[in-house]
Formats: structure tokens, sequence, C-alpha cells
């Protein structure tokens, strides 16, 4: 009974191929989405995991120098005779090929096992780790790009190592970075021993550190991957539509086979039982397809992520992308889930099927008023709840709940609003062929809906998110010019080198603004404290958001502070109120300024101020006020009178290209989903459209033997589609400027801590509309020519047919 | 074979329930043919459904070799719709994805009794031999009849319902297809059962019921 019933159900695909095609490709596409975006997040995560457990005293106590400056190798000899628990490091910067490579030398024999990767302990016990020219062990994405690297010891890839980093033995550091016999800090493996002396009496130049917080870059790019999950759903929705669409007419389209089974014995539980099975195992190899797709554009992705999050908060991030079992399981389980929740209805119906009911093509389509009643309702609900939560919600995920409710309520009122519309324009229709086209497009509303809502969201999601990215970056561009006014940006390796340096320029410079600042406790969370001159190049310049008058008066007098967007939004500092500075209590706010990048908060005191409270807080960095045509001779003779790194002077224009190199990259990510997804949403048309055609004939054929031709029918279907495009695009617009002004204002304050103005581009909406013009055109393509073609004998068999 | 008491079926109406069969009484023995004929909406038609196991009634019992059908189960009657019981549908209900020949063998495998020399033989004397790798959608009416026929007696049923199997066919073809069916029933020794509105097929059947309103008239 089982054979013959599955060998039934599944020679439908094989005469319907192009049906099957749509299925999986709608499901492989959900899942590509889903579970790319899903292994960049993971690849981050684990890329984090690995930079936490880099050695750089995370978690652990370590000895450090009272004053910067490198340790001297006795120390540690010292320090161990005298029973305390420590082991050596030293750290520094390689130029090998192209990138920096951090190298951390250690020391294997006293440092506890569970402080390197599994593989590099026991790689690191070896005599060719230990005996010259020793080993680097690298990550095996660094292993490769070290390739042709000249000068290094040999190198291992070892898994589990952060991106940039080599861990060599502590003799093998101090020769590649030429620092013999130094040492940067001692790790504290253990409590001293009993006997041992106090470190003030052993070694007071060294003072203890407590571990770092760990986990801190995970924190801090939280929101960029709660984003890009956010974006991965949305897709996997969108995705879900098209599957949601091809299950519903696979199954309408077998009804009457359905009936005929169980008319003759199949019962009702077998015949769920193998379409289950049949969904299951198409879920499977969709989702194999999908989840190798998701692989190919992640790994396309993947290095603009892992630039992103370098630029943005220094989180190192291997551009490789490696397979991972679980990625390929949850790939899988998703598509499994997926299916389920497009099949359920599907097979709910199936399960209630009455056996003798006849035959109804399209019952499915006609969606009953009740239940468009009940659609109606859940969108108004789902509305009402984004309006609470936008106006009463606090939260990221308060945000994100919003932003979910508000999208899938635009796309459940979607078919009753084009309904209404499309009543509407009938109402004014004269003649009798626009009566019937608007009348046979609201016909076939139900069967395009889903198709139709998946182009909303998509679009929706468009203008949002391009709003959201003009809009940031046009300020973000306005926001540059002001905080960079200096031309040129120096950094002294020493103090003495700072001093000659300002003596040197002074003469040869319209003004030198020293740049200083302390790391600082700010309401309970790590912040900064910059000194401020007082110069025009600041109280011009400045991108002041809110101020008392006299601000500037105020903060070079030292009466006042300003402080960044995200700790006001943070801590409600706004002009009036006051704040506790180390050194300083309740230190008067008189203004607020956007600081966009900075996940830290950060208050400006008035230089002389700055040097009273912190008369410690080095000072090597200075911006340098000089006419832009004088720049590039200034830095010529920089370079002659001083041995400058290459680092150590960087000019205004420099600054500014890598600004926004690393913000355009940061929004390539969300830009390639973007099309990704309209793509998805343009295919969702096409399968509709076409498989809407093969049921169309009963339709047209009565309109065809009245007198219009089969050319001027199928464009009518151009038109249709081209009708329905446009009227869900205009409802994306208002849908897409609500969420840009969600992601603005408050997904991006409750993220990142500043708020952007909203700006409104009309002419990239123009280009999107023709774009989704130009997608329901093509899409309407096929099933039209089929149309203009189809012999005049398949449309009489419909008249055949009749009883 | 068949036996049928006080059956008694209505459906729902606005106001109140519609009765479409009011005590209904008769038998049929194997081998033997009977026609049910009457006026649309005389419940001919619902008669043959619930015979069928296609329907539940709402009182009365209907035996088939002595089972009341009527206390089976969903499962137990979609296994008597396997096995003992063929029906053969005005509109053929064919399945499209199927070519002929799977089509003809499709209920016999679906009991788990193929017999494919029984199967051969009916493709054959149903003139279906050179049609058996066509799709139905490529079949005239008459041809997807026979096909429809063939697959009800390829599973070789102890009784055979016949819904207006001829409604769909022109006179000739009609003709035809109905002396095919005819003899092959007989040649399985099953009884059948045909609703129709035409007289010229009830005359062609041993016994002849007229409906009238939900009874059999006298």
């Amino acid at each position: 009974m089982i054979r013959p019933g599955l060998h039934a159900l599944l020679s439908h695909w094989l005469r319907h191929p192009f049906q099957l095609v749509t299925l999986m490709l709608g499901l492989a596409a959900a899942t590509a989405l889903w579970s790319g975006v899903q292994a960049i997040n993971a690849e981050a995560r684990a890329s984090y995991d690995a930079a936490e457990g880099t050695l750089s005293g995370n978690g652990r106590e370590t000895l450090g120098p009272v004053e910067d400056g490198p340790l001297d190798m006795g120390l540690f000899v010292s320090l161990r005779r005298a029973g305390w628990q420590v082991s050596p490091v030293i750290e520094g910067q390689l130029d090998a090929s192209s990138d920096a490579l951090r190298i951390i030398g250690v020391d294997v024999f006293t440092l506890p096992p569970g402080d390197l990767p599994e593989a590099a302990t026991e790689r690191g016990g070896r005599s060719s780790f230990l005996e010259p020219p020793g080993e680097l062990l690298v990550s095996p994405a660094a292993f490769e790009a070290l390739r042709d690297a000249e000068g290094l010891p040999p190198r291992v890839a070892v898994e589990g190592i952060a991106a940039g980093v080599a861990y060599a033995d502590l003799g093998t550091a101090q020769r590649l970075l030429d620092r013999e016999g130094e040492i940067d800090r001692l790790i504290v493996t253990g409590p001293p021993s009993l006997t041992a002396p106090p470190l003030s009496k052993i070694a007071p130049e060294l003072e203890r550190r407590g571990p770092a917080g760990a986990g801190d870059i995970a924190r801090l790019t939280d929101s960029f991957h709660l984003n890009l999950t956010a974006f991965g759903l949305l897709s996997f929705a969108v995705g879900l539509f098209i599957v949601r669409g091809a299950i519903g007419l696979a199954f309408e389209q077998r009804r009457g086979v359905f009936r005929t089974l169980r008319a003759l014995g199949l019962d009702a539980r077998t015949l769920l039982a193998l379409l289950v099975g049949e969904l299951l195992v198409l879920a499977l190899v969709a989702g194999a397809i999908g989840v190798t797709i998701g692989y190919v554009i992640a790994t396309l992705l993947l290095p603009d992520v892992a630039a992103t999050l370098r630029g943005l908060y220094g989180a190192d991030v291997e551009g490789a992308l490696s397979l991972r079992p679980i990625w390929w399981l949850a790939g899988l389980g998703i598509a499994v889930l997926g299916t389920a929740l497009a099949a359920s209805g599907a097979l709910w119906k199936i399960a209630h099927l009455p056996l003798l009911a006849p035959a109804q093509p399209r019952a499915w389509a006609r969606a009953s008023a009740r239940a468009m009643r009940w659609q109606a309702l859940a969108a108004a609900a789902l509305l009402v709840i984004a309006l609470l939560l936008g106006a009463f919600g606090g939260g990221l995920v308060a945000g994100f709940v919003m932003l979910g409710a508000l999208l899938v309520g635009a796309a459940l009122i979607l078919p009753i609003v084009l309904d209404g519309v499309l009543s509407t324009l009938a109402r004014f229709a004269r003649n009798v062929l626009p009566q019937w086209f608007l009348a046979d497009t609201r016909q076939q509303l139900p069967g395009l809906s889903l198709a139709l809502m998946a182009l909303l969201l998509a679009l929706s999601a468009n203008i949002g998110v391009g709003t959201m990215v003009n809009s940031f970056r046009a300020t973000f561009t306005g926001w540059l010019d002001q905080r960079l006014a200096s031309e040129l940006y120096v950094t002294a390796d020493t103090d003495a080198e700072a001093r000659a340096l300002r003596d040197w320029l002074a003469t040869r410079t319209d003004a030198i603004l020293p740049i200083r600042s302390v790391e600082a406790d700010l309401a309970g969370a790590p912040g900064e404290v910059y000194g401020v001159a007082d110069h025009p190049t600041y109280t011009e310049n400045w991108p002041l958001i809110a101020s008392d008058a006299g601000v500037w008066g105020r903060v070079a007098a030292g009466d006042a502070v300003l402080v960044n967007e995200q700790l006001a939004r943070r801590e409600d500092l706004w002009p009036g109120t006051t704040l506790n500075l180390p050194g300083w209590d309740a230190a008067p706010v008189a203004g607020v300024y956007s600081d966009y990048g900075n996940p830290l908060g950060q208050v400006l005191v008035g230089l002389d101020r700055f040097e009273t409270l912190y008369p410690d807080a080095p000072d090597r960095q200075f911006g340098v006020r000089v006419a832009p045509e004088r720049v590039d001779a200034l830095r010529r003779e920089l370079d002659e009178a001083f041995d400058l790194s290459a680092q150590a002077v960087t000019d205004q224009s420099e600054i500014k290209q890598f600004s926004l190199r690393v913000f355009e990259r940061t929004f390539t990510v969300t830009a390639a989903l973007n099309v990704l997804t309209l793509s998805v949403a343009a295919l969702a048309i096409l399968t509709s459209l076409l498989t809407l055609a093969t049921m169309r004939q009963p339709q047209l054929a009565p309109v065809w033997a009245l007198g219009l031709t089969r050319a001027r029918l199928a464009r009518f279907e151009i038109a249709r589609a081209v009708l329905l495009a446009a009227l869900t695009f205009a409802a994306a617009i208002p849908v897409g400027l609500v969420l840009a002004w969600v992601l603005l204002s408050v997904i991006n304050v409750e993220a990142f801590g500043w708020k952007i103005p909203m700006q409104l581009f009309p002419r990239d909406w123009l280009w999107l509309g023709l774009l989704s013009l130009a997608a329901a055109i093509l899409a309407a393509l096929v099933p039209a020519i089929r149309l203009a073609r189809m012999p005049p004998s398949d449309l009489l068999k419909v008249f055949a047919n009749e009883r | 074979m068949l036996h049928v008491w006080n059956l008694t079926k209505s459906y729902a109406g606005t106001d109140a329930p519609v009765p479409v069969l009011r005590g209904i009484d008769l038998t049929l023995d194997a081998g033997r043919t009977l026609a049910l004929t009457g006026d649309s909406g005389s419940g001919k038609s619902t008669l043959l459904h619930l015979i069928g196991g296609l329907d539940t009634a709402d009182e009365g019992a209907i035996a088939i070799d002595g089972v009341d059908i009527t206390a089976l189960g969903d499962r137990d009657r979609a296994r008597l719709r396997r096995g003992t019981v063929g029906v053969v549908f005005q509109q053929f209900n064919l399945i499209p994805s199927l070519d002929v020949a799977a089509n003809i063998a499709f209920q016999a495998r679906l009991a788990g009794k193929p017999d494919a020399a029984w199967i051969a033989t009916l493709t054959e004397r149903l003139g279906l031999e050179p049609h058996q790798s066509k799709y139905p959608e490529q079949l005239s009416g008459g041809q997807q009849q026979r096909v429809a026929i063939g697959r009800t007696l390829a599973a070789r049923p102890r009784l055979v319902l016949a819904d207006e199997p001829m409604g769909n066919l022109d006179e000739e073809s009609g003709a035809h297809v109905l002396s095919l069916m005819l003899e092959l029933v007989s040649e399985t020794g099953a009884a059948l059962l045909v609703v129709t509105h035409s007289a010229s097929l009830a005359g062609r059947m041993e016994r002849r019921l007229h409906l009238r309103s939900g009874q059999i008239a006298p």
C-alpha cells in the first residue's frame, strides 16, 4: 500500500519538475541566507573565543612595570627563587609581508598547559620549538598568509590560535623583536609560597594587575551580530514565503490525487505520513543545497565582516571560513523546521480533506472572508504591538520585536490593502476590459499574495536599510570633516621625542593641539577622558548636538565638561547635569557631541584642568594645524629631521579615507544581503506566476473565445504583474521608512548609543521601484510568452472537459 | 453479498437537516447486476457513496459479505475500498501523473494483490495496449473511462460500484464501454451496482430500482 501510494505522490514531481525546482529553490535560498549569516556569526564568535584564549593576561593576574617600559629578565628569576609562581611573557608587533603579526613569546615550562591552545601546548614541548631557530605557532589562515614570508623561523599551523597572533618560545621572540634579555610582564600562575616575600619588597618596580575583562569584544560586537541575525531571519522569512507558496500549490494541484487515493483505499493517516516523509526528504536535500550555498555566501562576505569588526571594534576575525559539523546540522534543522512551518497549514487541510467534496481547483486561493478577517485582525494586533513597543518599550530586544511585529503585520495586511485598492479602481473603470482586468487581478490576489508579501518585506528592508545607510553616510562624512580638523596627527615614541617634535614644529605650523587622554571609570563603565585645548579648531568645528550658552568658554576655564552622545544617552547626561570624574566630583556637563564608531563613553575637559587632574597622562600625541598645501612638504621635512616610524605621522585625508573605508565595508554585508533578499522575492513572484499560469486556462479560455487574442491576453498578464508590483512598492515605502526610523532611532541608540538624523533619498526609491517593476516584468514574461504561443486546441480543451 | 437495511442520511441545511435517503432497503447477490435510477437529487449517488464506504450513514446498516460497514472506522473502510469494493467514477479520477499502465495496476498494487497476467488481459481487452505509456491528459474521454474500469477490475473487487459511468461519453462509446464492463464484471463474478440517468444503460442491468425523494419507488 505504501509503495504504490508513494509512487503516485512522487510521480507528480516527475511530471512537474518545475514545481519541484521551485520548492527546492525556495527552501535552499531560505536556508542559504540563514545559514550563511549564522556561519559568519559562528566564525566571528569562534575567533573571539580564540582571541580570549590568547595569552594576554586575560583571566589571570599579571605583574607589570609601575612605569611604562620593558622589564629585565632577571626579575623573573628573582621572583621564582623567592617562591612566586610567575611565567614571563614578551609581546611585540612584527611586520611580516603585508600584515602585522603579533609575536607572543612564552616560557612553556612555567606556563600552565591550559593557557595555550591544546595543540600549541603539545607542540611547545618539542625541541624544534625551543631550540634555535625556533618555531612560530600560528593559525592555519596565518600559516597560508605567511607561506612566502622571509626572515621568520619555520611556521607551524595550529588550530585555536587567534588571527594575527604567533606564539614562540621566549628566546625566539626576544631575538625576533630584537629585545634580548627583556620581558613585558609576568603572568601569575598560582599563589606565592607561604614564605615568599611581598611584591613591594622583592620587586617594588612591579605592580599587580587584575585580569582584563574577558568577553569585552564579544559584548561590543553583540549588537553587530544581532543585526546580522535579524537580517538572516528576515531573509529566511522571505524564503519561507516561497516554500509556503510552492507547497501550497503543489498540494492544491494534487488535491484531486489525494482524494482519489483516499477513495481507492489509502487511509488518511498513511497519506499524511507519506506526505510528511516526502517533505522531510525534500527539506533535507534542499537544506543540504542551502547550507552549501550559505557556505559560499559566508565565504564571500566574511572578509568584509572581518574588516568591519576589525575597523569598528578592533576584533580580529579570520578572513577564512572553516566548515563546522554543528553548522551543517543547524542548517538542515532550520530547513526541516522551515518546511514544517510552511507546510503545517497545507497538511492540516489534507488531514481534514472531505473525501467527497467536489474538486475545487484553487479553492485554497479563494480565501474566505472569515480567513481574511482573521488575517486583518492578526495584522492589526501586530501593528498595535509594534506601536506600543515603539512608545513604551526599551532595550535592544524590544527594538527587534517591534521591528518583527511591524514587518510581519505589514506583510499580513498587504493583500487586504491591495484588494481594497483594486476594488476602488474597479469602481472608476468604465470600459469592460479594464473592469475584467481589475476583477481578474483581484481573483489572482490570493494566489499571488505570498509572493507579494515576500516582495513587500524585501522592498521595505531595502528602503529601510538603504535610508539608514545613506543617512549614516551623509552624517558620518560631515562629522569626520568636523572631528578631523587638524591637517596632521603626530605621535612620538618617548616624552623626549615629543618635546623635540613640539619645539621643532612650533615655528613651522599654525598651531599644535595636544591630544592627551587617560582611561577612566565613567559612571561605572570603562571610558576615556581627553584634554582639549582652547582653540578655534574645536570651538568652530566640534560636532555638538546639545550645548549650554558659552560652552567652550566654560570648558576652557575648567568649569564644565563635554560628554559624547553614547555616554549622554546611557547615563542621561545632558547640559545642566553633572558627572563624577576621577578627581573631580560633580563635574557640570555643558554640552554633548556626536562620536560615531566609538564604543566607549568619552569626556572632554579643558586642557589646563586636565593637566591638573591627571599630570601623569602621556603627552606624546598632537594635532598639527598647517595650511593644506604645506602638508606634504612638512611631512617630508619631519621625516628628514626625525627618525619617525611609519605610523607616527598621519595626515587628515588618510584617516578620513581609512574611516570611510571601514564604514563602507560595514555596510557591504547588509547591502549584499539586501540584494540577495530582493532576488529571492523576485524569484517568489516568478515561481508563483509560473505555477498560477498552469491553472489559468479555465479563466482565460472564455475571454479568448469571446474575442481577445492570445497576445493581448499575454500583455494583460504582464500588466497585472506590473500593477501588483507597483502597488506593493508603493506600500513598501511607508513600511520601509518606519523601518528606517526604528533602525536609526531605536535599534542604533540601543545598540551603539548614538542617534543618526534620518534623511530621505527619493532617487534611491525611484531606482528600487524601477528595479522591482523590471523584476515583475521579467517574472511575468515567461508565462506570458507561453500564453501567447499556446495552441488554440489547448484552450479549447477547457470547453471539451465541461460537463 | 450486499444487504442494505433502513438506510437514512441527511445533510445539514440552512434551518434544518435535509433528508436525502429515507429508510432504504436493498440486496444484491454476487455476480448479479443492478441499476439505480432516479432524478437529480433523488439520493442515488449518496446511496452509492455510503455503500462504497466513502461516506457514513445516519441510521441503518450496510453489510458486504456479512460485514456491517457502518460500524467500521476510517482505516477499516479504507481497507474495504482497497480490496472488496471498487468504484468507477463519472469523472474517471485517474492519477494524472501516472501513465496508463501504472494507473490500471494502481488499485491492485494498493490492495497488495497485483496480478500481472490479469492486468495484461484487462489492458488488452479494454483496447488500451497501444496507449500504455500515455498519460491521462493525452487520452480521449472514452479511453480514460476504460482505464478507470481497468483500474477497478484489476483488484478483482467483490462489488463494483459505478457512478454514471457513461455520463461523459457519447452514446456509441458509452455502449461499447458498457458492454466491455459487463463482460469483464461477469467474468470476475463480482456484483455490479450502477447509478445512472440513462434508461438504455439501466435496461441492460438484470434489476432496476428507482429512487424518488430518497426512497425506493414502488
